[in-house]
């Protein structure tokens, strides 16, 4: 457990702690698309790399993409 | 929305997506990735593609009929080259005991059957996901 494994995981704790914490959805969905790549991030770390390029494609990119449409549906506030 | 750096950027950024998707695909069996990651990676692409230059545009887009074809075309690939195990004479997805080729190990085309079976899973993910996100992004009253 080198330092750098100790920060991504302290920013990927705060970041789910403020996707269920803000009202505003727009900003939740940014910090979601920053949890998924710091969520692949560690999966690299974890020495499983086929998991981290499915997390960062389907995490990071195409859920984020899906939820924005959603809110341009939707309203931008809880 | 138009926005020139945007567009750019998109115009500069797409052709090393596609590579980078083509390569996950193609070399899934070979080292990390598979048909999934590469069909998501792709579609991605496509999506932005379609951002940058106006959801609207009808011309654009990969129309709902064309994702539909290519989404079927991928899963009967899949299923025929399954199904192509049992009509040689072993089990369902068998590679090497129904007589395909398993080639150099390392090289791009080795391991039989399995690089056709991730392009067809690519070509079925990538459909996919482009016909979610313009189901969900199009406006009211444009559905099929």
């Amino acid at each position: 457990m080198t330092l750098i494994h100790f920060l991504l995981l302290l920013f990927l704790i705060v970041c789910a702690f403020f996707v269920g914490r803000t009202k505003d959805l727009l900003s939740a969905v940014i910090v979601f698309s920053a949890y998924s790549l710091t969520m692949a991030l560690l999966w690299q770390q974890l020495a499983s790399p086929d998991v981290a390029i499915t997390e960062a494609a389907i995490g990071a990119g195409v859920t984020t993409l899906l939820l924005f449409a959603a809110i341009s549906r939707t309203r931008r506030m809880e | 929305m138009s926005d020139i750096i945007v567009q750019v950027v998109t115009r500069m950024m797409i052709p090393y997506l596609q590579l980078y998707g083509l390569y996950i695909i193609l070399f899934g069996h070979n080292s990390p990735g598979g048909g999934f990651a590469g069909g998501t990676v792709i579609a991605s692409s496509l999506i932005l593609y379609v951002l940058a230059f106006g959801i609207d545009n009808e011309e654009l887009r990969l129309s709902g009929s064309v994702a539909r074809i290519v989404e079927s075309c991928g899963a009967l690939a899949y299923v025929g080259i399954g199904l192509a195990g049992i009509l040689l004479g072993a089990n369902f997805l068998s590679n090497h005991s129904a007589g395909f080729p398993l080639g150099i190990p390392g090289r791009v085309f080795s391991g039989g059957t399995i690089v056709l079976l991730t392009v067809s899973i690519g070509l079925k993910v990538a459909s996919t996901m482009i016909t979610l996100f313009t189901n969900v992004a199009e406006k009211e009253g444009e559905g099929e």
